[in-house]
């Protein structure tokens, strides 16, 4: 059978003294010049540590009243389309904020700006938000420009004694806390009964498929570390070790069916979560819409984070983001913006100003957690650059 | 004139070299002129992205993002991959083939309907086909997400079924990420099929059935061969993105169902550099090694 019967006339152009061989000499010298910046890549990559003192650029406050502030999903207080506490700063002060909610979680917005702050490049943004472990690490990373404390009367005066003081930033020198929170277990009591701690969420063969844990490391392995007995706060490679085998243990029993960030959420509403790991304030929140959702202090007790707003290196408006810090630690903007988002509140004298704004989360403990509640949590030990790449590594093998 | 003698022969074959012709040379320039913005494009966005991504997987694995990493050759980085991550690359290649067959089995009873049985609603017909592509990928995935929920009314539906268990779950299965995979791609398998068939002469079918061939011997002789290069074309364009997806597997799979893919996007975003370019690499060599093999078994290569 002669197949080219029916194939198209070929287009036939001249194309004289286009040999190939000539062709790809030229494209070979060509491809030499093109080529070499790649071929630079071969001698390996420059440090991303810098020093930010070196990093800096002039501030342009004064004359551009404006403030870039990239913060997390639903961590603000909305009313409609409008912001209130956004809209009555910008009233206030005469700075525009743009507020984007482009953090969805810590290790991919590092990932997003790892390239510039590691060359000293500015990202656009002037205020970011980043949990503790992050905070720290950016801030050992030189990526984080010190803020002026003269221009933080209010941070001073109200920031709650607990988190004045952090090992991973003494005094406060370059951070500011957004909101704080819990991480727990949430169940949708629809399809489940209550889970009332880890070990039952991991091993309950009735929700087996049906459970889901965070995808931060942080979080999921402080609960597998209190599984195995072990201290979050202080413990040894052997105990990590139990705990990662106690997490593939799960996994490969089919009993976690997802790892997640914020997007539990709509499987929880499904059903095709029935429970879940969870943080605080987006539970609450869901209450409000579906009361079949209900919050667990876990028996091996709640794990305690916070969000911290910071000025990346070579943002052109550190004095306006002051200022936006320096206004969320006034009580009675501290207590509506609490009052909308349900975390933990930084700043002392919101519980006061909470009265008038609505006094029925005047006595919430997932807001205004007294000393007793605080007794149930605990924190992540902190680790160096190699030890968290080691374990992150193998945490990631665990959950894949 | 020399137009006229530069048109190839019934057989093919390249064109005379013309060294006399006074046009020669200016027209060489031009055709160099046409070439650049392909090469400049193939040259910055394809060869020195590969340059840096196959550096960089013999950076030193002790390295990091605080430290920089230093360029050792460390083959070894290929190694340890590969055994850390070995049964994943097996599980994406088996999805991506699953998938790959499945297209093949829906797409071409679909082509050919459109090809040769549509009459007027042909071009309906491929504007439907293509249509999913109004909308975004993700969001069409996503739409499986509430198909095949635990609660959905596809599972209901399939419980009320004799012999399906009660428990039955689609979501977070091997077979939801195959089954998204199978629809994302789908549409990359029936084009070329569609293109193939279409240019079907059908006196050739006629004169087998002539010749005495049963209806299926018509189809296997004479059909499908000539349909070959849109089979060859389909399957790769079907296989070759599938084998390196990550989104079907990361909204329809649970953590046992990983991909490929999943890894290298962690990896990277992890920054852990030489491991997640290793991967990469070997991903991009087993496609290209299967391709080959491939379309050499076919013997298809005029035909692509």
């Amino acid at each position: 059978m002669n197949r080219s019967t029916r194939r198209a006339p070929r287009l036939s152009f001249p194309v004289p003294d286009l040999s190939r061989r000539g062709f790809v000499r030229g494209a070979a010298i060509g491809g030499l010049g093109v080529g070499l910046p790649g071929l630079l890549a071969a001698c390996g990559t420059e440090a991303a540590k810098v020093e930010s003192d070196e990093c800096t650029s002039t501030d342009k406050s004064d004359s551009e009243k404006v403030v870039n502030f990239s913060n997390w999903p639903e961590y603000i207080d909305v009313d409609g389309k409008r912001m209130p506490t956004l809209e009555a700063f910008e009233k206030q002060t005469g700075i525009q904020v743009n507020y984007n909610t482009d953090v969805n979680d810590n290790t991919e917005f590092f990932a997003k700006v790892q390239n510039q702050l590691g060359a000293c490049e500015p990202i656009g943004r002037d205020i970011i938000v980043m949990t503790d472990w992050m905070a720290a690490r950016m801030i050992d990373l030189g990526w984080i420009q010190e803020l002026d404390h003269d221009n933080l009367p209010n941070v001073d005066a109200n920031l709650v004694p607990n988190l004045q003081d952090v090992a991973w930033d003494p005094g406060r020198k370059r951070s500011v806390p957004w909101q704080s929170g819990f991480t727990g277990i949430a169940y949708n009591s629809k399809y489940t009964g209550e889970i009332g701690s880890f070990e039952e969420l991991l091993t309950n063969p009735d929700i087996s498929g049906r459970i889901s844990l965070l995808t931060e490391m942080r979080d999921t392995m402080g609960f597998m570390l209190k599984v195995v007995g072990a201290d979050p706060s202080d413990f040894s490679d052997d105990e990590w070790g139990q705990a990662i085998e106690e997490l593939e243990k799960a996994v490969t029993s089919g009993q976690v069916r997802r790892f997640t960030g914020n997007d539990y959420v709509d499987d929880l509403n499904k059903g095709d979560l029935v429970a879940c790991e969870a943080w605080s304030g987006d539970v609450i929140a869901m209450q409000y819409d579906n009361p079949d959702i209900k919050w667990v202090v876990p028996e091996e007790g709640l794990s305690l984070w916070s969000d911290n707003m910071m000025v990346p290196n070579r943002a052109d408006h550190k004095a306006n983001a002051e200022a936006l810090m320096n206004y969320y630690y006034d009580p009675e903007v501290a207590a509506t913006l609490a009052a909308w988002v349900n975390y933990i509140c930084p700043v002392q004298g919101a519980k006061e100003a909470m009265e008038k704004i609505d006094p029925s989360l005047v006595d919430a403990p997932l807001i205004f957690p007294d000393e007793e509640f605080m007794a149930q949590t605990f924190a992540f030990m902190s680790l160096d650059e190699e030890t968290a790449r080691k374990y992150e590594t193998e945490f990631s093998q665990a959950i894949g | 004139m020399s137009a006229l003698s530069h048109v190839p022969g019934p057989t093919g074959g390249t064109p005379d070299v013309q060294a006399t012709d006074p046009g020669t040379e200016r027209r060489g320039i031009t055709g160099y002129l046409l070439m650049l913005p392909g090469t400049v494009w193939l040259l910055l966005f394809f060869l020195v992205p590969l340059v840096t991504l196959v550096s960089s997987s013999l950076y030193d694995p002790s390295g990091s993002l605080a430290t920089g990493y230093s360029m050792t050759g460390h083959v070894q980085n290929y190694a340890d991959a590969l055994s850390e991550y070995g049964s994943t690359f097996v599980r994406s290649f088996l999805y991506a083939l699953t998938a790959t067959i499945a297209c093949l089995l829906l797409g071409f009873p679909l082509a050919y309907a459109i090809a040769l049985k549509a009459g007027r609603w042909r071009n309906l017909m491929l504007v439907a086909v293509i249509a999913p592509f109004f909308t975004s990928f993700l969001l069409r995935t996503l739409s499986w997400k509430l198909l095949l929920g635990d609660d959905s009314w596809v599972v209901n539906a399939l419980q009320a079924l004799p012999l399906v268990p009660d428990d039955l779950r689609l979501l977070a299965t091997p077979a939801a990420v195959i089954t998204g995979l199978t629809y994302n791609f789908l549409p990359f398998m029936v084009l070329p099929l569609y293109a193939s068939l279409e240019r079907l002469d059908v006196r050739l079918v006629e004169a087998a059935a002539d010749l005495y061939a049963s209806p299926f011997t018509a189809f296997r002789l004479v059909t499908v061969p000539l349909a070959m290069p849109g089979i060859v074309a389909g399957t790769l364009l079907t296989f070759i993105p599938a084998a390196g997806d990550f989104i079907n597997s990361e909204l329809l799979g649970n953590p046992r169902t990983r991909m490929i893919g999943n890894d290298i996007n962690d990896l990277f975003q992890a920054s852990v550099l030489p491991t997640a370019s290793a991967l990469s690499v070997m991903l991009m060599v087993a496609i290209v090694a299967l391709v080959a093999v491939y379309v050499r078994r076919s013997g298809t290569d005029e035909l692509v």
